[in-house]
C-alpha cells in the first residue's frame, strides 16, 4: 500500500516544491529527480504487484473522505470565482449544480458512502499506473526546457511555470489516486481534480482564445462530473443491491440492471472526459496550450481517465443495449474524427482527431465489452498513449526549430532534422502499420466484433475507419521523407529541448513491439480473465509473423548502404525543363518559377464543416439511446 | 548476364516532337497502332525518360528545345540510343534557313540513326528503329564491358593492397 | 509444414506465374484490339531489360523503400500461401503499398508526387471492401486462416454474391487496370507521365514489375478463396474473372480520382455490406 500512496502523495510533494523553484536548472533537476522516482516506483508496483490476483487496501477513509470533500468545495468555489471573472455563467451554473449534489449526496445517504477498501492495485491499475508514471513524468522532463524556449518565443504570455509545475505533477497525482481509488466517491474526488488542472493548464497563456477554450473544456467536463454525481447518488441509494459506492462491490454486484443506470452515467461522464462526440471539441480546443501540455492530456492523463472508467465498467455494458449504444457512440467518432483528420493540415490537429478517433475505438470496445474486445481496448491505451507523446513532444520540438506546425512546412525534415524525422516517422509507424500495436489491436477488435451479435456495424466502422487511418497519416510521413535540395539542416546545436525522453518513448514505441506478448500475457491476460473468466491472446504463429515482419523493418534500412556507392544521380523528370535540384526552372517570360508539391485534403469531402456537425448529432442521439435503454432495462 | 541481351527484345520509346510540323509524329504514332503494331517487337511508347532506351525525336533543333532535348537525353539511362526521324530532324529540312532554327537532332545530342523521309514513313520509322536496336546492344556489351574492367581493376587495386 | 511449403513454392513460382499472366493479359488485349501483341515472354523480357540498364535514382532512399515494397507483398503473399491469417495478411499488404508510397513521395518529384496521393487514395478505396472480403470468408469458413477457409467443404460464393462482386471491382484498382489505373499505369497513358513510378528506373522499376506479379498472384488466390469447395471450379473462376478485368480494361476509360473512391466505397457499402447483413441474418436465424 505504501507504494499506491508514495505514487499519489510523491507527486502532490514535488507540485508544492515545484511552486517556489524559480530558477531553470534547478527546476530542471527537480523534475527530473522526480520523474525518476515516480517512474521508479511505478515499475516497482509492476514488479511488487503483477504477478497476483488484485489486492485491497483499507486505507485511512474517515478524514480523507473528510477532506476530498473540503477540497472539492473549494474547488466548486474557485470555479465559481473564475467564472465570476470570466463571465462564464454555464460553468459557475455547473460547478453549483454539482457541489449541491454532493453535499446532497453526503447529507441524505452518510450510511451508505463507505468502502470497506478504499485503495486498490489490479493490472489495469497497473497499466495505467506505468503510462501515467513513465510517459507522464517523461512529459514532465522535456516540458522544463520547452517552457523555457515557449517563453523566449512568445515573450507577451506571464510567466507562471512554479503554478505550470505545480498543475503538471498534481494532475499525475490525481491520475495515480483516480486509478487506484476503489471508492467511488474517491474516484469521482480525482476525477473533478484532473478537470480542474486541465482548465488551468489550458489557459495558461491566458490570451482569450486559451481562456475561452478552457472554459469550454471545463464545461463540458463538468457535465460529465454532473453525471458522474448523479450516478454517486443512484448507487448510494441502490446501497443494497448495487454494492453502493465500493467499485468492486459495484462491478460483483448480481442485479444487473440497477447497476446499468449509474453505470452508463458514468461511462457519460467518460465520453465527456475522453472528449467523443459530441464534446470533441474541448480536445480540439485544448491545442492552444504550450506543447507539452497537449501530450499529456493526449497520451497518459486526462483523456485516458475517460477510457480508463470505461474500460472499468465494460463487464457492465456487455451484452446491454445501452452498453451498444456507447460502444457506437465511440464507433461514429471513430470514423468521422478519422475522416475529419484527413482534411488537417496542422499537425497538432492532426493528432487531436487521431485521438478523439483512437479513444473511440476504445469506447467501441469497451461499450461493447466482450473480453476479446477489452482486451483489444487495454492494448490500444498501452499503444495510444506511447506513440502519441512520442508525436506531440516531435511537434513541439519541430515546431519551436522550424517556425511552423504545418504539416505543409514539415517537406523534407528527413534532410533538414533526420533524427527527429526518424523518431516521428516511428511515431506514425506505431499508430497505424503492422506490426505495430495500435494495428495489433484493431486486428484483434475485428476478430471479436465478428463474434458479437449485430457487430456487423462495427466491422463496417473499423473498415471505413482504418481506410481513411492509412491515408491521413502515410500522406504526412511522405511529407517527411521527401528528400529535398538546398536546405538548411537545422537539428545541429538543438539543445533547446531535450532529447532524452524522445529518445526513451521512441525506444518504448518499438519495445512495445517486442513485448507485447509479454505485456498480454503478465498484464492484460490475467485482468481480463479475473473479470470474465476467458482472455483473448494472439495465436503465438501470428505473434511470431509479427516479430519477423518488425525484425525485417529494422534490417531493411542496411540496403542503404548496398546502393549508396553504384548509382548515378539524376534530377527529377520536370516534363523535360532543365530545373535545379530545389525544382526551380525557367518559366515563361524568362521568370525562375518554383515548383511546389502539396498533398491532397479533400477538403470537400471530408472537412470539418462537412462531417463534424452530423457526427456529433448521431451521438448525441446515441448517448441519450443509452440513457432510455438503460432505463428500460430497469 | 551479359549474354541474356534481353534489351534488343524490349525497347522502350520516348517520343518527342522538337519542332516538327506533326507529319512524322502523326507517322510515329501510327507504328503503335494494330496495323503496324509494334508491340510484337516488346516496344512501348513510355512518356518517360527515366524508363526510355529510345529516344525518336521528330523536328529541328530551335532555341527554345535545345535544352529540353538535351535534358530529356540527359535523364535516360545508359545504354541508350537516339534516332532522329524525318529531315527536318537529320538537317533542319525545310526550315533550316529559318532565322530560330539550329539545325538537326545532332546539333544537341548524338544521333545513333537517321530515318530520312518527309514525312517518314511507318516502315522506315520500324527499319530505323531495329538498326537502332543493334547499336543498343553493342553499346550494352561496351558497357557492360566496361563495368567490367572496372570491377577488375577494383579487385586488382585491392589484391595489391592485400600484398 | 505444409504452411512453410506453400510459403516458399509461392516465393519461387509466383513470380514465373505472374509473368506468365502478365504476358497472357498482353495477348488477350492485344487481341480484343485487333494487333498480334509481343510474344508471350514479353514481361520476362522487359524484367531482364531493366536489370540491364544503369542503376539511376534521384535519392538512394527511393532504392531502400521499393525494396521494402517488394520485401513486404512478397511476404503478405507468402502468408497467404502459407494459410495464414487473412487479415494479418491484409495488414501486411497495405504496409507493402505504404512503402511504395513512400518511396514516391522520397524523390520529392511532382509526377510522382501526384501519383503518391492517387495511390493512397487507391489505398483507401480498396481498403473497406478487402476488409469486409475476409470477414464474410471468416462467416461462412468460421475462421480468419487461409488454410480452413481453402478447405472448406461449402461454396462460399453461394454466400458471398455481393461480396465476391465488390471485391471484383476493387481488383481492378488492385490489378491497375482502367478505369482505376489512376495512380501509374502500364498503357501509355501520360497525362502524369507514370506517376508513382516515374522517378523508378532500372532495377528499381524492376523490382516495381516483379512486386506485381507477386501481387497478382496473391490476389488471384484470394479470388480462388471463394470458390474453393471444388478445384477445378475455382481455376475456372479465376480465369473468367481475370478475362472479365481485361475486358473492363480495355472497354472503358479512366475515371477522376473521386469516381474511383466512390466505386470502391459504394461496392464496399452496397454489395460487401447488404450482402454480409444478410448472411449473419440468416446465420442468426438459423441458431
Amino acid at each position: 500500500m505504501q507504494t499506491l500512496l508514495f505514487l499519489i502523495l510523491f507527486p502532490i510533494l514535488a507540485a508544492c516544491l515545484l511552486l517556489f523553484v524559480k530558477r531553470t536548472t534547478l527546476r530542471y533537476a527537480v523534475v527530473t529527480l522526480s520523474a525518476l522516482f515516480i517512474g521508479g516506483a511505478s515499475i516497482y508496483l509492476l514488479i511488487r504487484y503483477a504477478f497476483g490476483d488484485a489486492v485491497y487496501f483499507a486505507a485511512p477513509s474517515e478524514g480523507a473522505s473528510m477532506a476530498m470533500v473540503a477540497i472539492e468545495m473549494v474547488l466548486a468555489l474557485f470555479i465559481i470565482y473564475m467564472g465570476a471573472k470570466f463571465r462564464n455563467y454555464l460553468a459557475i451554473v455547473l460547478a453549483v449544480v454539482q457541489a449541491a449534489l454532493v453535499v446532497y449526496l453526503e447529507i441524505s445517504f452518510p450510511g451508505s458512502l463507505h468502502a470497506v477498501n478504499n485503495l486498490f492495485v489490479d493490472q489495469l491499475s497497473i497499466i495505467m499506473a506505468l503510462i501515467i508514471g513513465i510517459i507522464g513524468s517523461l512529459i514532465a522532463v522535456y516540458a522544463v526546457r520547452y517552457m523555457e524556449t515557449y517563453h523566449h518565443h512568445h515573450p507577451e504570455v506571464r510567466n507562471r511555470q512554479g503554478m505550470f509545475f505545480f498543475v503538471i505533477f498534481a494532475f499525475l497525482a490525481a491520475m495515480f489516486g483516480l486509478v487506484f481509488s476503489n471508492n467511488l466517491m474517491w474516484v469521482f474526488f480525482f476525477w473533478e481534480v484532473t478537470t480542474i488542472s486541465s482548465f488551468m493548464l489550458i489557459g495558461y497563456s491566458e490570451t482569450e482564445e486559451a481562456t475561452k477554450n478552457a472554459f469550454r473544456a471545463l464545461v463540458m467536463n463538468l457535465l460529465g462530473g454532473v453525471a458522474f454525481v448523479v450516478a454517486l447518488i443512484f448507487l448510494a441509494a441502490t446501497e443494497p443491491t448495487s454494492g453502493g459506492i465500493d467499485l468492486a462491490r459495484v462491478l460483483a454486484s448480481g442485479d444487473a440492471a440497477v447497476i446499468l443506470i449509474p453505470a452508463v452515467l458514468i461511462g457519460f461522464a467518460g465520453i465527456t472526459k475522453a472528449a467523443l462526440m459530441p464534446f470533441s471539441s474541448w480536445l480540439l480546443g485544448a491545442m492552444v496550450a504550450p506543447t507539452p501540455v497537449s501530450a499529456l492530456l493526449h497520451s497518459s492523463t486526462m483523456v485516458k481517465a475517460g477510457v480508463y472508467i470505461l474500460v472499468r465498467f465494460a463487464p457492465v455494458f456487455a451484452g446491454t443495449f445501452a452498453g451498444f449504444s456507447v460502444g457506437l457512440v465511440g464507433g461514429v467518432t471513430f470514423v468521422v474524427a478519422s475522416a475529419i483528420a484527413i482534411s488537417q493540415s496542422d499537425a497538432k490537429s492532426v493528432l487531436a482527431y487521431s485521438t478523439i478517433a483512437n479513444l473511440g475505438l476504445i469506447a467501441a470496445c469497451a461499450g461493447v465489452g466482450t473480453y476479446m474486445l477489452v482486451w483489444a481496448a487495454i492494448l490500444l491505451i498501452i499503444f495510444h498513449a506511447v506513440a502519441k507523446s512520442l508525436l506531440f513532444l516531435g511537434t513541439g520540438a519541430i515546431e519551436h526549430r522550424i517556425g511552423s506546425r504545418n504539416i505543409e512546412d514539415m517537406e523534407g525534415l528527413i534532410v533538414r532534422m533526420p533524427k527527429m524525422a526518424v523518431m516521428m516517422f516511428i511515431g506514425i509507424a506505431g499508430m497505424f502499420l503492422a506490426p505495430f500495436g495500435m494495428l495489433i489491436s484493431k486486428w484483434a477488435a475485428i476478430e471479436a466484433f465478428v463474434q458479437v451479435p449485430f457487430g456487423l456495424i462495427f466491422i463496417a466502422i473499423l473498415a471505413y475507419g482504418s481506410a481513411v487511418t492509412v491515408f491521413f497519416w502515410a500522406k504526412w510521413m511522405g511529407k517527411l521523407v521527401a528528400v529535398t535540395r538546398n536546405v538548411e539542416r537545422v537539428e545541429k546545436g538543438f539543445l533547446e529541448e531535450p532529447w532524452a525522453p524522445l529518445y526513451i518513448i521512441t525506444g518504448l514505441v518499438i519495445a512495445a513491439v517486442f513485448l507485447f506478448p509479454v505485456i498480454s500475457s503478465t498484464l492484460i491476460e490475467p485482468y481480463v480473465l479475473a473479470i470474465y473468466g476467458a482472455t483473448a491472446r494472439l495465436a503465438q504463429a501470428n505473434v511470431g509473423i509479427m516479430l519477423l515482419m518488425m525484425a525485417l523493418l529494422l534490417v531493411l534500412p542496411v540496403s542503404f548502404f548496398l546502393f549508396r556507392r553504384t548509382a548515378k544521380h539524376l534530377p527529377v523528370y520536370m516534363g523535360g525543363r532543365p530545373a535545379t535540384p530545389d525544382l526551380h526552372f525557367a518559366g515563361s517570360l524568362g521568370l525562375t518559377r518554383e515548383v511546389q508539391t502539396r498533398n491532397y485534403y479533400l477538403t470537400e469531402y471530408f472537412g470539418e464543416a462537412k462531417l463534424f456537425r452530423p457526427g456529433a448529432v448521431v451521438c448525441t442521439v446515441l448517448i441519450l439511446a443509452s440513457w432510455i435503454l438503460a432505463g428500460v432495462a430497469l | 548476364m551479359s549474354t541474356m541481351a534481353f534489351l534488343k527484345r524490349s525497347p522502350w520509346i520516348l517520343h518527342y516532337d522538337a519542332s516538327s510540323c506533326n507529319g512524322c509524329d502523326i507517322e510515329v504514332l501510327a507504328c503503335l497502332t494494330p496495323l503496324y503494331d509494334v508491340e510484337r517487337f516488346g516496344i512501348i511508347n513510355t512518356g518517360n525518360p527515366k524508363h526510355a532506351d529510345i529516344l525518336l525525336i521528330t523536328g529541328g533543333i530551335n532555341s527554345q528545345n535545345r535544352p529540353v532535348v538535351r535534358n530529356l537525353y540527359e535523364q535516360m539511362p545508359e545504354p541508350k540510343v537516339v534516332v532522329a526521324i524525318g529531315a527536318c530532324a537529320a538537317t533542319g529540312g525545310i526550315f533550316r534557313e529559318c532565322y530560330n532554327i539550329a539545325g538537326g537532332v545532332d546539333k544537341v545530342i548524338p544521333v545513333d540513326v537517321y530515318v530520312p523521309g518527309c514525312a517518314a514513313r511507318p516502315e522506315q520509322i520500324i527499319d530505323g528503329v531495329v538498326k537502332a536496336l543493334g547499336i543498343l546492344e553493342e553499346k550494352r556489351e561496351k558497357m557492360t564491358g566496361k563495368a567490367e574492367i572496372k570491377e577488375g581493376a577494383r579487385h586488382a587495386a585491392e589484391a595489391g593492397e592485400g600484398t | 509444414m505444409n504452411g512453410l511449403i506453400g510459403a516458399v513454392l509461392f516465393l519461387i513460382l509466383a513470380p514465373i506465374a505472374g509473368g506468365l499472366i502478365a504476358g497472357i493479359d498482353r495477348k488477350i488485349t492485344a487481341r480484343m484490339q485487333g494487333r498480334v501483341g509481343p510474344p508471350l515472354l514479353q514481361p520476362f523480357y522487359d524484367v531482364g531489360k531493366l536489370f540491364e540498364k544503369e542503376n539511376v535514382v534521384v535519392t538512394t532512399a527511393q532504392n531502400f523503400y521499393v525494396l521494402a515494397y517488394l520485401v513486404f507483398i512478397a511476404l503478405s503473399g507468402a502468408l497467404f500461401f502459407a494459410g495464414g491469417d487473412l487479415l494479418l495478411i491484409i495488414f501486411a499488404f497495405t504496409l507493402a503499398h505504404v512503402f511504395l508510397v513512400l518511396g514516391a513521395y522520397a524523390v520529392h518529384s511532382p509526377y510522382s508526387h501526384i501519383g503518391a496521393e492517387r495511390e493512397l487514395i487507391q489505398v483507401m478505396a480498396y481498403e473497406p471492401m478487402i476488409i469486409l472480403a475476409a470477414v464474410g470468408l471468416y462467416m461462412v469458413g468460421g475462421s480468419f486462416y487461409v488454410a480452413d477457409i481453402a478447405a472448406a467443404t461449402v461454396p462460399a460464393i453461394l454466400y458471398l454474391p455481393g461480396v465476391f462482386l465488390g471485391f471484383a471491382v476493387i481488383l481492378t484498382i488492385k490489378l491497375r487496370k482502367s478505369p482505376f489505373d489512376i495512380s501509374t499505369s502500364h498503357h501509355a497513358h501520360q497525362e502524369i507521365v507514370k506517376g508513382i513510378t516515374t522517378e523508378f528506373s532500372g532495377s528499381t522499376l524492376g523490382q516495381v514489375e516483379i512486386a506485381h506479379w507477386y501481387e497478382n498472384i496473391f490476389l488471384l488466390g484470394f479470388v480462388y478463396l471463394f470458390f474453393s469447395w471444388n478445384p477445378v471450379i475455382g481455376v475456372a473462376a479465376v480465369a473468367v474473372t481475370y478475362v472479365a478485368e481485361i475486358f473492363v480494361d480495355n472497354v472503358t476509360a479512366r475515371v477522376r480520382w473521386q469516381a474511383a473512391l466512390k466505386s470502391g466505397w459504394l461496392a464496399a457499402a452496397v454489395l460487401g455490406l447488404v450482402n454480409l447483413a444478410i448472411l449473419s441474418y440468416m446465420t442468426i436465424g438459423g441458431a
